[in-house]
């Protein structure tokens, strides 16, 4: 990674001197736009770029991952150099499945797996549904897509607060509607605590990210050329066998970008669970983001912390490497 | 074409069923705000009994709304800004131009774009309380620490999305803006700017969408005179009470500047998408 920056740094000195170039290339009318290619003007627009990204993501990276070999307290918050080396201590903490922390862990990766199964599967087939439903014009159109949208729109805290409120036991909707109304559960339940609080988590999850799916899924509509359904339909094949046939199989190429963005943000989501149930979450709502911040930010085991993130990065990779190597025949790379 | 009964029941009644799960928090947000407190805390009720304003009022008394709306919005329009402006000049390098480290470039940035936030918030934590005890310095608790901190999502995204923007619109453009005397920045501004607007509103909108809504840098990075909305809003909740009538109203408030924002700019959202991820 630390090739990646020092390479476009090294050469903006050269820089300055072609942008002056190209100055005077203006006067003299630049026919081989070839020869600014060459110039190091590319690195010049690239420097801001390349300077944030050290700032705000490699270095902060390597820190994390120099951190997660020291022993790191809150004693040593203000002098972190000093934080003792322990080798991959944190590492083996981390991974002892059969001690505390290390089980804790492991739960917490389970419960993210689980929730993020459900949570990308009903936020994409909900999107699914609605952009294909939405796809041929009619009365009201235009209305539902603004409505499907405001989940999208409306600040995550506001729209999870509000969630949240539905959700409490005693002046909720929804054990007024479950308990009272309909009398599907003989007493109030707890949602935000106890055992449902994993399906309160995955609903808030789906309906705050499946517009965004819908929103990706009609962007990709749009792109499939009129004249297939024209000729289908002449072909004698009706509404369902289109769906079917033409506009599921011209949606792979959004699926394929859209189901890894969906996987990386619920896997990594921590503002729903932190909103829904604060600082710490229940047992079977124990989200990884929100186990790691417990650990660095509540119990100050800042080490352990990092050590804990450098491996949560390595799975992230891992999958989307696999997910990418799967789905990308064909495809180029640098587009993803 | 002629859609057959069975479509269009079947679009009528998920349609139907998909628009009240979307607006069910949206009427429990607006009825339960127009509700006095001893209705909220009591058994929920569809129909307010008794309808107020007040809690509009309250909400301004009970947090400092106001400054947290001011420091919401400083943050997440400067973040947009410098985002989205960093993002053109490199999205326009890497989409017209061919050099080495190109390839690196683009690698990382869509490698970045993936990482979680918790993995950058302990050492940025770190960088910033060591910058202040080193150099006096204080990017911990202040706006520009959290401006830093937000363009960790924002810039890749702005970056990867506009590259694609920028590919979707024809090289013979800015080609002939050279060739009729314009610098390489100045086709940059004159043409592909101009003609890559709904990509630019796209990312605009998802980078200051993002910023408003974070809650994670948010509650770790400020201090009471910095705090965001995300982080102001728990301010309703006391030892003895929630407040929720004025969490609702809050809430409302805070949302309908960015959700009328979005439903305006909405179509460039998909504009966007469809070139820049969607290809």
């Amino acid at each position: 990674m630390t090739a990646t920056v020092t390479e476009p740094r090294a050469d903006t000195s050269a820089a300055k001197g072609t942008s002056r170039g190209t100055g005077g290339a203006r006067r003299r009318l630049p026919r081989i736009p070839d020869r600014v290619r060459r110039g190091g003007l590319p690195y010049l627009l690239l420097l801001p770029a390349v300077l944030l990204e050290l700032l705000i993501h490699i270095i902060p990276m390597i820190i994390g991952i120099v951190m997660s070999f020291r022993q790191l307290t809150q004693f040593f918050i203000n002098n972190w150099g000093a934080a003792p080396w322990t080798g991959l201590d944190n590492y083996r903490i981390a991974v002892d499945f059969d001690a505390p922390i290390g089980e804790a862990l492991l739960h917490s990766f389970f419960v993210t797996c689980v929730f993020t199964f459900f949570s990308v599967g009903f936020a994409w087939l909900l999107g699914t549904t609605a952009a294909i439903l939405l796809q041929e014009s009619f009365r009201g159109r235009g209305i539902l897509r603004a409505v499907f949208l405001v989940p999208y729109a409306l600040p995550v805290y506001a729209a999870v607060i509000t969630w949240a409120f539905m959700f409490q036991r005693d002046n909720g909707l929804i054990n007024h509607v479950l308990h009272e109304q309909l009398g599907i559960i003989d007493e109030p339940s707890f949602w935000l605590i106890g055992d449902n609080s994993i399906y309160t988590l995955i609903i808030v999850s789906v309906w705050k990210g499946w517009p965004f799916a819908f929103l990706m899924l009609m962007a990709g509509l749009q792109n499939i050329p009129r004249e297939l359904y024209e000729a289908a339909s002449i072909d004698g094949a009706g509404i369902w066998q289109q769906i079917r046939r033409i506009t599921l199989p011209s949606l792979r190429p959004v699926n394929q970008v859209l189901v890894l963005v969906l996987f990386l943000w619920t896997f990594n989501d921590f503002n729903t669970p932190y909103v829904l149930f604060g600082r710490s979450a229940p047992e079977n709502a124990d989200l990884i983001s929100i186990h790691i911040y417990q650990s660095s930010f509540v119990t100050w085991n800042f080490g352990t912390g990092s050590a804990m993130s450098v491996l949560l990065l390595l799975f992230l990779l891992l999958v989307t490497a696999v997910y990418l190597i799967l789905t990308s025949r064909g495809r180029k790379g640098a587009d993803v | 074409m002629a859609a057959p009964q069975s479509f269009l029941w079947t679009r009528r009644i998920v349609l139907t069923l998909l628009a009240c799960f979307v607006l069910l928090p949206v009427y429990v947000m607006v009825s339960s705000s127009l509700k006095p407190l001893q209705d909220v805390s009591g058994k929920f009720q569809w129909i307010p009994s008794t309808l107020t304003v007040q809690p509009y009022f309250d909400i301004w008394k009970t947090v400092p709304l106001a400054k947290y709306f001011v420091n919401s919005l400083i943050v997440a329009s400067s973040a947009t800004v410098l985002s989205v402006t960093i993002a053109v000049f490199s999205a326009y390098a890497v989409s017209r131009y061919r050099f080495r480290g190109k390839r690196v470039f683009t690698v990382t940035v869509l490698s970045t774009q993936m990482f979680p936030g918790i993995l950058f918030l302990l050492p940025l934590f770190l960088i910033f309380v060591n910058i202040g005890s080193s150099t006096g310095v204080a990017l911990y608790g202040s706006r520009g620490g959290l401006i830093l901190t937000y363009l960790t999502f924002s810039l890749p995204f702005s970056i990867w999305m506009l590259i694609g923007y920028f590919d979707s619109i024809p090289r013979d453009l800015d080609e002939a803006a050279l060739v009729d005397g314009c610098g390489p920045v100045g086709a940059l501004f004159r043409v592909v700017v101009p003609a890559a607007v709904p990509g630019i509103v796209a990312v605009s909108v998802y980078s200051f969408m993002t910023a408003w809504g974070e809650v994670l840098f948010a509650s770790v990075m400020t201090n009471d005179a910095t705090r965001t909305l995300s982080v102001g809003l728990q301010g309703y909740a006391t030892q003895n009470d929630v407040y929720w009538n004025q969490v609702m109203a809050a809430s409302l408030v805070v949302s309908i500047p960015i959700v009328v924002g979005f439903l305006l700019l909405q179509r460039y959202l998909v504009a966007g998408l469809t070139a820049g991820a969607v290809k």
